[in-house]
């Protein structure tokens, strides 16, 4: 039973803060689902592997080519950008008409090949990346944080904000957001929907690189490193509503912060049949019970069609 | 091409099929005859899913977790669970634990469909999704019953129809490995000829109706309750009945044994194999079990350079070459296998009624 005697609040607040670091996470990979559900029509299962190459990309600048944190960052980024407009142009373009299994397939195929490069490339064991936010812990009123969790809560919600500031006030992020709504009259009025499409998997892609970046220092850099964040993200986005960039913020920062609380409460016997292993599927089935309730997700608006 | 030469091409082409499958162990080896039951189980696996996802149109990520009920209905039902400390004390012969098996993974898969019904697309996907995630820790954790992460051993249980000695069955004595081959082949064109029978009447086309258009159904008087979940059942069943015969063919359950991966890749078969058709499904199934064996890179064949070979065995180059193929596979034949025989056909009753008279 609940023993509420040994409830501490600082230790309940430090979970909190280490939930939010790691909702971030998912948040930043479940925006880059989000933006390319809404450009393609998909689920990108191929998002943590290439996240993942993206890690390794920036491990090997800086463990092996000496360089710093912050310019090994950039170019990763860059980079990443680069790359997910490549593959957009190479295997995402030629099926873009038809099915949309045939795309889904293609992301499982770029799963499995990007995942395979990265062993072939790096070999299999894991690798140290180290975090630019060093291991120091701060004293915030009786509250112990981690400097690489309120680093990574930062650079999240910096991100999503830049991000917005993107969408909402330039030029090209309102022809983005025209080529995802309405492709055939983006198109009458001039938008490029072609390159849009390519330049939101970029986006992607970009977003998935500083994901990968910031979960590889405290998991460990290997080739399986994001699957469970892909899980993860995915449940976020889902959970709220995969059309909303909003939804995949709240959701992610929600998942992260619910995982948490399911492991801290158990450790004080609320319940005591839940063990490390049920974490994933408990979370799971929470955010099916949400979605029962509201089936398009938090966010989500159902959608109307024509027959 | 009327439709009544349509269909007796179809009966011919089954015919000769079954004929291909009866002789086929004749000329191979025994070793292979087991693999060739694999395939067998992976197109029983595949029909129901293209039941669901070719034909009724709904997404499922979490097939592989139905396979996992059959297959430890089949296993529990064979060598019971009492020593783990369960209820159930084993004891049934394998192939009667089949139809068990497919009933109950059916009734979970119905009971699943229930609340199924409120989500569509992708947040389909993530709940059939969960399923398979979910179903190894849960397997786990319920240790009592399912023997945990070590599953439950059937090799040499006497449940086990020809473990070790030849089987005799109508008088013919069939080694271990052509027994499975029967059995597992024999269920899998049984049950291709009742998906075919399901699929040609009233309730095939409401599946369709439904895949099409979910308004337009309704407004036709097709109730989308009763198909949805018609089609979460019987394709359940089916991965039900294939789940069983692999647990059969291993002599072995455990979680592992039905990981993610499985629900991915028999997606991709029903793909490869080509949605919203039978027999191209056959493909399907030998994609699946195939490929990931031949990109090891021992068949990669004399086509390449060797130094290209010679990489691709390093250890993660087969997974580079399963991707790629995987991905151009989607480019040459967009509808699967199943779409470039409609096309071959098409082709030619073009040609024959064009032919200028």
């Amino acid at each position: 039973m609940l023993v509420a005697a040994a409830f501490d609040f600082s230790d309940f607040m430090q979970q909190v803060v280490s939930g939010l670091a790691s909702g971030g996470i998912y948040a930043l990979l479940a925006l880059a689902l989000v933006i390319i559900h809404r450009s393609t029509g998909v689920i990108n299962f191929a998002q943590g592997e290439m996240a993942t190459l993206s890690a390794y990309i920036a491990w090997t600048l800086i463990v092996n080519h000496g360089w710093s944190y912050w310019p090994a960052f950039v170019v990763t980024l860059a980079l990443s950008f680069a790359g997910g407009i490549g593959i957009h142009r190479a295997v995402i373009r030629p099926v873009e008409r038809g099915s949309v299994l045939r795309i889904v397939i293609v992301t499982i195929g770029l799963l499995v090949a990007i995942n395979g490069f990265v062993i072939w490339k790096w070999g299999g064991e894991p690798q140290q990346l180290q975090g630019p936010f060093g291991t120091k812990t701060y004293d915030l009123g009786g509250v112990v944080v981690a400097a690489h969790d309120i680093g990574t809560i930062a650079v999240a919600l910096g991100i999503v904000g830049l991000l917005w500031l993107f969408f909402r006030f330039t030029k090209v992020g309102l022809a983005l957001r025209a080529a995802a709504v309405n492709p055939e009259e983006a198109r009458l009025v001039g938008v490029r929907v072609t390159w849009m499409l390519a330049l939101g998997w970029g986006l992607a892609a970009t977003l998935g690189a500083v994901a990968g970046m910031l979960t590889a220092p405290t998991v460990g850099l290997d080739p399986q490193m994001m699957q469970a964040v892909l899980i993860y993200a995915f449940a976020a986005a889902v959970l709220g509503g995969i059309d909303s960039p909003i939804g995949a913020v709240v959701g992610g920062l929600l998942l992260g912060v619910l995982l948490n609380m399911l492991s801290y409460l158990s450790q004080y016997g609320a319940f005591d049949w839940f063990t490390e292993e049920l974490r994933l599927p408990a979370a799971l089935l929470i955010i099916l019970a949400v979605l029962l309730v509201r089936p398009t997700g938090i966010f989500g608006r159902p959608e109307v069609k024509r027959v | 091409m009327t439709p009544r030469t349509q269909r007796l091409i179809g009966f011919v082409a089954f015919a000769a099929f079954v004929v291909f499958v009866a002789v086929l162990p004749a000329f191979v080896s025994d070793f292979k005859a087991r693999d060739y039951s694999y395939v067998g189980i992976y197109l029983i696996a595949l029909l129901g899913l293209n039941i669901l996802t070719g034909y009724t149109g709904q997404i499922s990520l979490g097939h592989g977790a139905f396979m996992a009920i059959g297959g430890y209905t089949t296993a529990i039902l064979m060598a019971g669970n009492e020593e783990f400390g369960g209820p159930i004390s084993g004891g049934m012969k394998d192939v009667w634990t089949l139809p068990i098996a497919g009933l109950v993974a059916g009734l979970v898969g119905l009971a699943f469909g229930i609340p199924a019904l409120r989500l569509s697309g992708l947040y389909l996907a993530l709940a059939t999704f969960a399923i398979a995630v979910a179903m190894p820790s849960t397997v786990k954790r319920f240790e009592e019953f399912t023997g945990g992460g070590s599953g439950i051993q059937l090799f040499g249980t006497p449940e086990l129809t020809g473990s070790i000695s030849n089987v005799e069955i109508l008088g013919v004595s069939l080694t271990p490995n052509d027994w499975m081959y029967y059995l597992a082949w024999s269920i899998a064109l049984v049950a291709f000829a009742v998906a075919w029978l399901i699929l040609r009447g009233r309730t095939g086309r409401a599946f369709r109706a439904v895949r099409d258009s979910e308004t337009a159904a309704v407004s036709s008087g097709v109730s989308l309750a009763r198909y949805k979940t018609l089609a979460f059942g019987i394709s359940a069943a089916y991965a039900g009945v294939a789940g069983g015969l692999f647990a059969i063919a291993s002599a072995f359950v455990n979680p592992d044994a039905f990981p993610i991966a499985l629900s991915i890749y028999l997606l991709v078969g029903i793909v490869v194999g080509g949605l919203g058709g039978l027999s191209g499904l056959v493909f399907g199934a030998i994609f699946i079990f195939y490929l990931p064996l031949w990109a090891q890179g021992q068949d990669l064949g004399s086509l390449l350079p060797d130094r290209i070979i010679v990489e691709t065995q390093k250890p993660g180059g087969a997974a580079i070459v399963y991707g790629v193929i995987l991905i151009l596979l989607m480019f040459v034949i967009p509808n699967g296998v199943g779409g470039l025989f409609r096309r071959v056909g098409q082709l030619i009753s073009n040609r024959r009624y064009s032919r200028p008279k």
